[in-house]
């Protein structure tokens, strides 16, 4: 038997924080491919903590589905799951290569494959390109559109903006999109000017985050002159600066991102048959009206 | 109860393989003359294949009941089997018998802890069989012999709030997915969000039918995560408990500094947090290994193995608060404001303040009462008019 833990944030503030966990882990329960499939988180339940002794599984596939290597992937996971051989240098990544390790969790007799966290895999760049198709109703997208990946940054973690960048540059090398920019929330270059880095008057914009909410939702819209208040909403596209700006809030909600939590329990040796090809069809062919598609920016902040 | 021959073929084959069976009762074994086979009720012996099946058409409950166990559920030594034997008060551990009452001919309510033979169990599984898990009822039931593909001695599990157990099925909003327990246990009853999952606060009017074990474990999964399993660690005197120290210790970022909170503050924090009136756990962590703190546990149905993240997100601000000098202040109250202050406090701490009538001005922390007070202590920064008063 094999299980597949979704190692998510959540929150103890905001209910949605944790939909776009529920919505990826039933997206592979209904798969079939793994025995067991469950959500795990930092601020809701079950814990991370208590998660594993859940299952009857004797192998379990853990997949962070965090933007960035970091605190999170590095420190508060593999401990809260008591995987006490467990060390950074395990994954022997500089920021944006971590695969997999597999350890044994202390408090279960199991064998715990910890992936590398969503956000860095090479699927994630598919998922940000299906973000802009979804966004613009254009399976097409990309001939005269600019593409802006927004990511927080930080300057407490430099891994933050690695993932951004890594997906920028591999954007830009499809040659698919006139332009690729990494831009950012809390360091420079700043999404606040996001019409300063592109000359296409469409541009796309990405956000490289886990979830929708106070930042996707609020600080970054704003920021953006695409609104003077979120609650007001604002109109995809929108004019700004005489450009179109496409905003389509956290990629993370994205249906393809199912897609990426396999890749990643792949890679670590899980048995998921056709699975990513059930994933990849329900998501490229749902479309914007689709059940799961991006909100419209009609009812950003409900 | 008819015994299919599938379930005899069964037998015989798990016979052949392992010697002897012995399952909740039923004993069966091949001997030098033939099969034994016995029960609390019989025994025969010397059956060829035949009269082995005669003989088991007089005890259709023991077979059907070894098949559901054996091949439906099976996962023997998993939380979740166990999980669905204490459903329908079946000994947990296979084989423990000789704990099990109940004739089977006048079936009684048992007492909380006790077991029940196959016969009593089968007596009061026709009509579903009540157990209460926190907020949740859960009624085992067999499958109706009329239902057709099902085979005899299936069962199967509702559930609903212990509040709607004499609610009409019709009045209840009826699912079948477990996934929508996430939903309804998200908001409470005036719709805020519950991030505490054993909060007593579990909203009703809802029900699941007709499901699985299986289905019935995960639904409770998602109604109240990991509680099967640290039950089931418990009951096996396996549950691992992290003391407030350790937990405090192991945090880093944020909560590095929760260590630092002062031994008695974390007993003000047990006793804020920790108690029946907060959370279906009941608390089983301490201060230390030796070292008890001094508000009881609680009678919480479910073992609670180490503070949560609500609790140590909270004891981040506490250990905060209390790096703080305490002062002496020096402001104009009557005796009537200053028990109004108190009122107010433990309304709010009560979660009282939203039952308090509008024109009740008896209640200090009546809304009006309230606004009174502020209207006339406050000053012109919207705080109490108090001065430090130099030691």
């Amino acid at each position: 038997m094999q299980a597949l833990v979704i190692a998510a944030h959540g929150s103890h503030l905001n209910p949605d924080a944790s939909d776009p966990t529920y919505a990826h882990a039933d997206a592979v329960r209904e798969t079939g491919a793994f025995d067991e499939v469950r959500e795990a988180f930092w601020k809701e339940e079950p814990h991370f903590r208590e998660v594993i002794r859940t299952l009857e599984s004797d192998e379990v596939f853990v997949v962070p589905l965090f933007i960035s290597e970091g605190y999170f992937t590095e420190q508060v996971i593999p401990r809260e799951l008591r995987l006490e051989e467990w060390d950074p240098d395990l994954w022997d990544s500089d920021g944006t290569d971590a695969s997999q390790v597999t350890l044994e969790a202390t408090d279960v007799d199991k064998t715990i494959h910890y992936c590398g966290p969503t956000g860095t895999h090479d699927a994630m760049t598919d998922v940000i390109v299906q973000r802009a198709e979804s966004v613009t109703d254009d399976p097409d997208v990309g001939e005269g559109v600019g593409l802006a990946v927004v990511g927080h940054g930080t300057e407490r973690n430099e891994n933050s903006a690695k993932a951004i960048e890594y997906h920028t540059e591999r954007i830009r090398e499809r040659d698919r999109f006139d332009e690729a920019k990494a831009l950012f929330m809390d360091e420079e270059p700043e999404v606040d000017d996001v019409t300063d880095y592109f000359e296409s008057d469409d541009v796309v914009v990405v956000p490289l985050f886990v979830a929708d909410g106070y930042h996707t939702q609020e600080d970054i819209p704003e920021d953006m002159d695409l609104t003077e208040n979120y609650r007001l909403g604002w109109d995809v596209p929108a004019e700004v600066d005489g450009h179109r700006i496409w905003y389509a809030g956290a990629v993370g909600t994205e249906e393809l991102m199912a897609e990426v939590i396999l890749e990643r329990a792949a890679d670590a040796g899980a048995d998921v048959g056709d699975a990513r090809d059930v994933i990849q069809d329900a998501a490229t062919t749902a479309g914007p009206d689709g059940d799961r598609g991006p909100n419209p920016g009609a009812e950003a902040g409900d | 109860m008819t015994v299919a021959t599938a379930d005899v073929e069964d037998l015989r084959a798990a016979v052949e393989a392992d010697g002897a069976i012995a399952f909740d009762g039923l004993h069966l074994e091949r001997g030098d003359e033939g099969y034994v086979l016995e029960t609390p009720d019989g025994d025969w012996c010397g059956l060829d294949e035949a009269a082995l099946r005669d003989a088991l058409e007089t005890i259709g409950e023991y077979v059907t009941n070894w098949r559901y166990w054996q091949e439906t559920v099976g996962g023997e030594g998993t939380a979740r089997r166990a999980f669905l034997r204490w459903c329908e008060r079946a000994p947990i551990a296979d084989g423990e018998l000789e704990d099990a009452a109940g004739s089977g001919d006048h079936p009684h309510v048992p007492d909380d802890g006790e077991t029940l033979s196959v016969p009593a169990r089968y007596e009061l599984l026709r009509d579903g069989l009540d157990r209460e898990w926190g907020e949740i009822c859960v009624t085992a039931r067999l499958v109706e012999s009329d239902a057709g593909e099902e085979p005899a001695g299936e069962r199967v599990y509702d559930l609903w709030h212990v509040d709607d157990a004499d609610t009409d099925l019709a009045a209840l909003e009826v699912y079948d997915d477990p996934r929508d327990a996430r939903e309804i246990a998200t908001y409470d009853a005036d719709d805020r969000y519950r991030p505490l999952k054993t909060a007593p606060t579990l909203v009703s009017g809802w029900a699941f039918t007709g499901l699985s074990g299986g289905e019935l474990v995960e639904t409770i999964e998602f109604f109240y995560p990991a509680t099967i399993a640290n039950w089931h660690r418990e009951l096996r005197g396996e549950l691992d408990v992290d003391h407030w120290l350790e937990t405090a210790e192991r945090q880093s970022g944020i909560y590095d500094v929760i260590d630092e909170l002062p031994r008695e503050a974390v007993d003000w924090m047990a006793e804020a947090c920790c108690v029946d009136s907060q959370c279906l756990r009941r608390r089983e962590w301490q201060y230390e290994e030796g070292g008890e703190l001094d508000p009881d546990g609680g009678d919480g149905p479910f073992p609670c193995r180490e503070p949560c993240s609500l609790v140590v997100a909270a004891a981040r601000k506490w250990t905060v608060l209390e790096s703080e000098e305490e002062r002496t202040y020096e402001l104009e109250l009557t005796t009537s404001e200053l028990n109004q202050l108190t009122e107010l406090i433990d309304a709010v701490a009560e979660g009282r303040t939203d039952e308090i009538r509008e024109a009740d001005v008896y209640d200090g922390a009546n809304r009006y009462r309230a606004r009174y007070l502020r209207a006339k202590r406050f000053d012109e920064d919207d705080s109490l008019a108090a001065r430090e008063v130099d030691e």
